[in-house]
C-alpha cells in the first residue's frame, strides 16, 4: 500500500483556477482524488478499527490469564462444564462462514451478483447457527445455576457426583470450598468473553442482513467492493477472536 | 529595626517561624527524603531559570523592531545532544536515589516492632502486640524501628504520616507493610490519603511519639488485659483449629509451633516463606497453601472471622514456639463429630515433617 | 465553509470544518460546567471546615469536575476542534478520510455528554474520576453505572476521531507532502491519535467490568470472591496514563505552530520535535504503574516503571528547548497566541519537572495522594494544555471565522489568566509537601492561609477564562475582517481563503517546499506582487 497517492490522470497546478473536472466513478466520494485512494483509505481504517477491538478484548484476556494462573484447579474443573461437542461445532460453523464470506468477497470482485448473494446468505445462516448453538450452551448454564451473580451455585464443584454427565467423563475430585468459590470468576470470564464475542456476531449478522438486501440490488457488483471487503475483514476478525476463545475456554487442561 | 512597629515585627516573626514549606522531620528517613526533594527543587529551579532566561533574552534581543529579518536555522545536533543527555543524566540520578529511598522505606529491618493497623470506613484501628487498641491514633517510641502491617476491611485507604514521610495503601484482601523509626517526641498528623467515601477527610488522627520510658508507661496503662496473641489463642481454640493442628502424630494438620519465619514445602512443589501474609492467606484460602504431606481438607474461615480476628490469630501463631498449651487444650476440646472413626488419609506424615527449617 | 444555511445542514454535515465548530461549541459548554464545579471546590476550601456543603456533596463536586474536565473537555479539546478543522488542510486534502465517522464521533460525544449531565443532575457520582474499586463497585449508591456508560460512549467518540486522523495522515497527503514536510501540529496529533486508538478501548472494557460488577455482583475486583482490586488499578491506569499524553500532545502541536509563526522562523530541530512526539506516545504506554507505587506493587515493578517514567520525561524537555531556540535569531512579535505560548512553555516546564518529583519513587511516597499531585497535573493540564488550546483558538480564529479577535483585550486576558493560574496552583505544591491530602472537604487549620491564596487566584483565573468567551463571540459580528494570511504564516491552511471553501482547495495542491519555509513564503509574496 503506497502512502502518498499521485493523481494519475492529470497534472494539477497549485493555485490554478478550476481545471478540467476529472471524471470519477459514481461511488467515489468527492473528497478522495481517486477511487484507489478511497479504497486504500477505508481498508486501512478497518484494519485500525480491528486493532482497537484487539485492545478491547485484550483487557478480558489479561484478566483470564491472571485468574487462571491463580485459581488453576477451579478453572480446570469449571471448564469441564463446557461441552467440547458444541464448542467444536461452533468453531466449524465459524470457519466455514469465514470461507463463505471470503467467497462472497471474491464474487463481488468478479462482479457475480448471484454468487455474492448466495455466499452472503450462507454466511448469514451460519452466523445464526452459531448464535443458536450459543443459546443452547447458555441456557444449559442458566439451568445449572452457573451464571455468576445472585443465583450462582457451586454444587457441581463441591460435589461433582451431583452432576452425573460431567462426572462420568472427568471423574473430578470435589473442590475445597475456598477454591470452588473461584469457579464463579471462571464463569464470569466465560460469559463476558463469549458474550462480548456474541455481541460482535450479532452486529455482524445485522450488517450482513443489510448487505444481502443491497447486494440483491446490485450495489456491490459494479466495481465498488470496498464495503464487502471491509466487512469481510470484520467477519474474519470476529472468527479469529473465537479461535482464541475456543482453546482457552474449552480445550486447555481438559484432562488434568 | 526601630522604624518597624513592634507589633508588626512580632507578627512577622511569628508567621515566619510558623510558616514552613515542609513538614517537621520526625523520622530517620525524613531528612534523607528531604535531601532528595531539595536536590530536585534545586535542579528544577535551575532548569526553569534557564528556560525562562532563554525565552526572555531571545524575546528581547530578537523582537521584530530590533531584528526585522529572521535567520532560518534548521537545528543543531550538538544542542539536541546536550539537552537530551543532561536532563536524562539528572533524571537517572533522581531515579537511582529515589529507588534507594523507596527500598529503604519498604524493607523493614528484622528487629522491627510490629503494629497492626486496620483501616475501615472511616477510622483507623491500631493494634499493638500487647493488646493495646487505639482508634485514630498511634503511640510509638522514639529510637525503635516500628513496622506497620496494614489491611483494610472495606475499600482502599492510605495511611499517611507526613512528618515521617511515609505512606502506604491499606488494601482489602492482603497485608501491606511500611516501617519507620521516629526521632522526635511530639504529636503529628495522621491522614487517610486514598479517597474512600463520605468521611474520607475525617479519617484523620494523631501519631504520638514518646520517649521509650513514656511509651512503656503508656503501654502499661492502656492495655485491655489480653495481648493480641492471647486473644489469638482463645480464637484458635474456639474455632477448633486445634482439632487438626494439635501436634499429635496422627494430626490432620501440620504443627504450627515455630512455623512463622520458616520456609514451607507446599503440596504443589513450591516452597514459600511463612510470613504474616502467608498465614493470613492460609486461614482464608487454605486449599492453595497446603503443606506437603497433608490433605487439602482445611475449611476456609472467610466470612467467619474479621480482619481483627485474623490479626489476633496471626500474632498468636507468630509467637507459638511450643505445643504444650495446645495439647493441654485438646484434651478438653471436643473434636469435630465427623472426624470420629475416619481413616487417616493416605500419604499423611506425622506432624513435624514436611517443614523445612531455614 | 459550506455555503448551505440552516440548522439541518449543520447537523447533517460531513464537512470537517463544520464538525469542528460543532465540537467547539459543545466543549466550551462543558468547560464552563466543569469550571463552575471548580469554583465550588475552591469556595468550600476557603475554610477548614466543611461548611459550604456536606462532604458527600463535595465528593460529588470534585468527582464531576474531574470527569467533565478530562473526558468532556481536555481529551477532545484540540483534536476535535482545531485538529478537525486544520489537519485535512495541512495535509492538502479536501476532508478527513471518513467524514460520516467524524459526524458520528460528534453525536457520540453529545450523547455521552447528555447522559453524563443526566447522571450529574439526578444525584451525581462521587467515585472520583478514578473509579477506584471496591469503593465504586460496592460501597457507593450514586450514579456510577450511568456515568460509566457516558464515559464509555465518549471513549468511542475519541477513538473515531483518532482513527480518522491516522487514516487521513497516512492516505490522503497531497502529492509532494512527505512525512517530513508535514507541520509539527500533524505529527503531534498523529502521536495522540495512536494513543487514542490503542488506549481508549482498554478504558472501555474496564468500565464494562465495573458496571457488570456493580450490576451483577460477579466479583472480578472483589477480594471476598477471589477477585483483585489491584487488577482494576492496572487496567484503569493502562488507559489513563496514555490519556494524559492524549491531552497534552495536541497542545504541544499548537505551540510548534505558534512559536514558529510569531518568530517567523522554522521550528528549531524539526526532526527532533517530530520524533519526540512519537517517543512520548510509545513510552507513554509503558509507565502506567507509577500511579501505583505505594499500592503494594513489588519493588522490582517499581524499578521498571520509575525508570521508564524518567525516560518519557526527556522528549518533553527536548521539545521545550527546541521551542525556546526557535526564538533565537527570529523576528518576534507578541500577539495573543504567542503570549499563551510563552505561558505554556513556562508553566509546562514547572508541571513537567514536578512530574519528575513523582517519577522518583522515593519522593513519590511522600508526595503522592497530596495536593502536590493536584498542583502537578493542573500545571501541565491547565497551565500547559488549556493555554495551548487558547493559543490555538486565537491563532486559527481568523481562519475559522474570517474575523480577527480584538488584540488588546485578548492580551490582557492572557496576562490575567497567567497571573490567576500561578496564584491558584503554586500554593498547592507547598500544601502537598506539607502533607495536605487531596479530595479533602475539611483540613487542619494550619493549611488555611495557602488555601485562601489559592481560592483568590481562582477568582482571577475565572475572569481570565470568561473574557475570551465574551470577546470571541463579539468578534463574530464586529471583528475586523481577516485576510487569508493575517499572520504571514507558511502552512497550507494560510494559503487559502478565510474561512476556507467547502472543499478547502480549488484543486489539490502539490507540496514543493519544506514545512515552515519562510523563504518560499517570501517568494510567493513577490510572485503575487509581480502579477498584481
Amino acid at each position: 500500500m503506497s502512502d502518498s497517492q499521485v493523481v494519475s490522470n492529470q497534472v494539477v497546478v497549485h493555485g490554478a483556477a478550476e481545471g478540467a473536472h476529472h471524471e470519477h466513478l459514481p461511488y467515489q466520494r468527492h473528497h478522495f482524488e481517486t477511487y484507489a485512494q478511497q479504497s486504500d483509505a477505508t481498508n486501512f481504517a478497518m484494519w485500525l478499527f480491528l486493532l482497537t477491538e484487539i485492545m478491547f478484548f485484550g483487557g478480558l484476556f489479561t484478566a483470564y490469564l491472571i485468574y487462571r494462573n491463580w485459581y488453576y484447579p477451579a478453572f480446570v474443573e469449571a471448564s469441564h462444564q463446557l461441552q467440547i461437542f458444541w464448542g467444536t461445532a461452533n468453531t466449524a460453523v465459524l470457519i466455514t462462514s469465514s470461507f463463505t464470506m471470503a467467497m462472497g468477497v471474491w464474487s463481488a470482485e468478479m462482479k457475480k451478483k448471484g454468487a455474492l448473494v448466495l455466499c452472503l446468505v450462507i454466511t448469514f445462516i451460519l452466523g445464526i447457527v452459531f448464535l443458536g448453538i450459543k443459546t443452547i450452551e447458555y441456557s444449559e448454564k442458566i439451568e445449572k445455576h452457573h451464571v455468576p451473580g445472585f443465583h450462582y451455585s457451586m454444587q457441581s464443584f463441591l460435589n461433582p457426583q451431583s452432576d452425573p454427565e460431567v462426572y462420568k467423563e472427568y471423574k473430578d475430585k470435589p473442590l475445597p470450598y475456598d477454591m470452588a468459590r473461584h469457579t464463579e470468576i471462571y464463569f464470569f470470564l466465560y460469559f463476558a468473553m463469549t458474550g462480548m464475542h456474541a455481541l460482535h456476531m450479532i452486529i455482524g449478522i445485522a450488517i450482513l442482513g443489510f448487505m444481502i438486501f443491497r447486494a440483491r440490488a446490485g450495489a456491490y457488483t459494479t466495481g465498488h467492493v470496498t464495503f464487502v471487503e471491509n466487512f469481510g475483514l470484520y467477519w474474519h476478525f470476529v472468527d479469529i477472536i473465537w479461535i482464541y476463545l475456543f482453546p482457552l475456554l474449552y480445550l486447555i487442561s481438559r484432562h488434568q | 529595626m526601630s522604624h518597624i512597629s513592634p507589633v508588626l515585627w512580632q507578627f512577622l516573626v511569628k508567621w515566619l517561624t510558623n510558616f514552613s514549606l515542609y513538614p517537621p522531620q520526625a523520622s530517620k528517613i525524613a531528612p534523607q527524603m528531604d535531601a532528595l526533594y531539595f536536590f530536585m527543587v534545586l535542579v528544577s529551579l535551575i532548569g526553569l531559570t534557564i528556560v525562562i532566561l532563554l525565552i526572555t533574552a531571545f524575546s528581547i534581543m530578537y523582537r521584530q523592531k530590533k531584528h526585522p529579518v529572521p535567520v532560518q536555522i534548521e537545528g543543531s545536533t550538538m544542542l539536541e545532544a546536550t539537552w537530551t543527555i543532561i536532563p536524562l543524566g539528572l533524571f537517572l540520578i533522581m531515579f537511582v536515589w529515589g529507588a534507594l529511598i523507596y527500598f529503604r522505606v519498604y524493607t523493614p529491618p528484622a528487629n522491627a516492632m510490629n503494629i497492626y493497623v486496620v483501616g475501615k470506613q472511616w477510622m483507623w484501628k491500631a493494634e499493638h502486640p500487647g493488646g493495646q487498641h487505639e482508634i485514630n491514633s498511634l503511640h510509638i517510641p522514639t529510637g525503635r524501628a516500628v513496622q506497620l502491617t496494614l489491611i483494610s476491611q472495606d475499600v482502599f485507604h492510605s495511611f499517611s504520616i507526613p512528618a515521617f514521610r511515609v505512606k502506604r495503601e491499606a488494601i482489602p484482601g492482603r497485608y501491606t507493610t511500611v516501617w519507620f523509626e521516629a526521632t522526635t517526641p511530639g504529636t503529628y498528623h495522621l491522614f487517610c490519603t486514598q479517597y474512600c467515601g463520605t468521611d474520607h477527610s475525617h479519617m484523620i488522627g494523631d501519631i504520638v511519639v514518646m520517649t521509650p520510658d513514656d511509651f512503656k508507661r503508656w503501654l502499661a496503662g492502656s492495655t485491655s488485659g489480653a495481648s493480641l496473641a492471647q486473644n489469638g489463642e482463645r480464637l484458635f481454640a474456639s474455632l477448633s483449629c486445634s482439632a487438626c493442628h494439635n501436634a499429635r502424630p496422627d494430626a490432620r494438620g501440620p504443627n504450627l509451633a515455630n512455623v512463622y519465619g520458616s520456609k514451607l514445602a507446599l503440596s504443589n512443589g513450591q516452597s514459600q516463606l511463612a510470613d504474616e501474609a502467608f498465614i493470613r492467606d492460609a486461614i482464608l484460602n487454605p486449599s492453595q497453601h497446603v503443606t506437603q504431606g497433608y490433605a487439602p481438607i482445611m475449611p476456609t474461615y472467610q466470612g467467619q472471622i474479621s480482619e481483627d480476628g485474623v490479626i489476633a490469630l496471626v500474632e498468636y501463631i507468630k509467637q507459638l514456639n511450643s505445643d504444650y498449651r495446645i495439647q493441654q487444650t485438646t484434651t478438653t476440646t471436643t473434636l469435630l463429630p465427623e472426624s470420629e472413626g475416619k481413616a487417616t488419609p493416605a500419604g499423611q506424615k506425622p506432624a513435624g515433617q514436611g517443614m523445612v527449617k531455614q | 465553509m459550506s455555503k448551505e444555511k440552516g440548522l439541518l445542514s449543520w447537523l447533517l454535515t460531513g464537512d470537517h470544518k463544520r464538525i469542528a465548530m460543532l465540537y467547539l461549541i459543545s466543549i466550551t459548554f462543558f468547560f464552563f460546567i466543569g469550571g463552575a464545579l471548580a469554583g465550588l471546590i475552591r469556595l468550600e476550601l476557603l475554610t477548614p471546615q466543611s461548611d459550604l456543603m456536606a462532604t458527600d456533596t463535595y465528593n460529588k463536586v470534585f468527582s464531576m469536575h474531574g470527569i467533565i474536565m478530562i473526558f468532556f473537555f481536555l481529551v477532545p479539546s484540540v483534536p476535535a476542534t482545531i485538529g478537525n478543522f486544520v489537519i485535512p488542510i495541512m495535509v492538502g486534502a479536501k476532508d478527513l478520510a471518513l467524514p460520516k465517522v467524524n459526524l458520528l464521533s460528534w453525536y457520540l460525544y453529545v450523547a455521552a455528554g447528555i447522559l453524563g449531565l443526566y447522571a450529574m443532575m439526578t444525584g451525581g457520582v462521587d467515585t472520583g474520576w478514578t473509579f477506584t474499586t471496591p469503593l465504586s463497585t460496592h460501597y457507593l449508591n450514586t450514579n456510577v453505572v450511568t456515568t460509566g456508560l457516558a464515559i464509555f460512549i465518549a471513549g468511542f467518540s475519541s477513538i473515531f476521531t483518532g482513527l480518522n486522523f491516522i487514516v487521513t495522515i497516512h492516505k490522503m497527503r497531497c502529492p509532494g507532502m512527505t512525512w517530513f514536510r508535514l507541520p509539527l501540529f500533524v505529527w503531534s496529533n498523529y502521536a495522540a491519535s495512536i494513543l487514542m486508538v490503542l488506549g481508549t478501548p482498554v478504558l472501555a472494557i474496564t468500565l464494562v467490568l465495573v458496571v457488570l460488577e456493580r450490576v451483577a455482583g460477579i466479583g472480578v475486583f472483589d477480594p471476598a470472591k477471589g477477585g483483585d482490586p489491584l487488577l482494576f488499578q492496572h487496567l484503569f491506569w493502562f488507559y489513563s496514563h496514555p490519556a494524559v499524553y492524549i491531552m497534552i500532545l495536541p497542545g504541544m502541536g499548537v505551540i510548534s505552530e505558534t512559536v514558529s509563526t510569531f518568530s517567523r522562523k522554522r521550528v528549531f530541530g524539526y526532526t527532533a520535535v517530530a520524533f519526540s512526539s512519537v517517543a512520548i506516545a510509545v513510552f507513554g504506554f509503558f509507565v502506567w504503574a507509577h500511579h501505583m507505587f505505594i499500592m503494594g506493587i513489588s519493588n522490582y515493578s517499581m524499578l521498571v516503571f520509575s525508570l521508564l517514567t524518567m525516560l518519557v520525561a526527556v522528549p518533553s524537555a527536548i521539545k521545550i528547548f527546541n521551542w525556546a531556540f526557535t526564538l533565537y535569531k527570529g523576528s518576534i512579535t507578541f500577539e495573543t497566541p504567542m503570549l499563551y505560548s510563552f505561558g505554556f512553555m513556562g508553566l509546562f516546564t514547572i508541571g513537567g519537572l514536578t512530574g519528575v518529583f513523582l517519577a522518583s519513587s522515593g519522593t513519590d511516597i511522600h508526595l503522592t495522594e497530596t495536593y502536590f499531585i493536584v498542583a502537578h497535573f493542573h500545571f501541565v493540564m491547565v497551565g500547559g494544555m488549556l493555554m495551548a488550546f487558547l493559543a490555538g483558538v486565537h491563532f486559527w480564529w481568523p481562519k475559522m471565522t474570517g474575523r480577527m479577535y480584538p488584540e488588546k483585550i485578548s492580551q490582557l486576558a492572557a496576562l490575567i489568566t497567567f497571573i490567576g493560574f500561578n496564584f491558584t496552583f503554586f500554593p498547592q505544591f507547598i500544601l502537598g509537601t506539607l502533607g495536605m491530602p487531596r479530595r479533602y472537604a475539611t483540613y487542619p487549620p494550619e493549611f488555611q492561609v495557602l488555601n485562601v491564596f489559592s481560592t483568590a487566584g481562582a477568582t482571577i483565573l475565572g475572569v481570565g477564562y470568561l473574557l475570551p468567551i465574551l470577546y470571541l463571540t463579539w468578534s463574530l459580528k464586529y471583528g475586523e475582517i481577516a485576510g487569508d494570511n493575517p499572520w504571514q504564516a507558511t502552512g497550507l491552511e494560510w494559503q487559502i481563503q478565510s474561512p476556507p471553501l467547502t472543499e478547502n482547495f480549488p484543486s489539490i495542491p502539490i507540496m514543493d517546499h519544506e514545512a515552515y519555509d519562510y523563504e518560499w513564503l517570501e517568494g510567493q509574496k513577490e510572485k503575487v506582487a509581480s502579477v498584481g
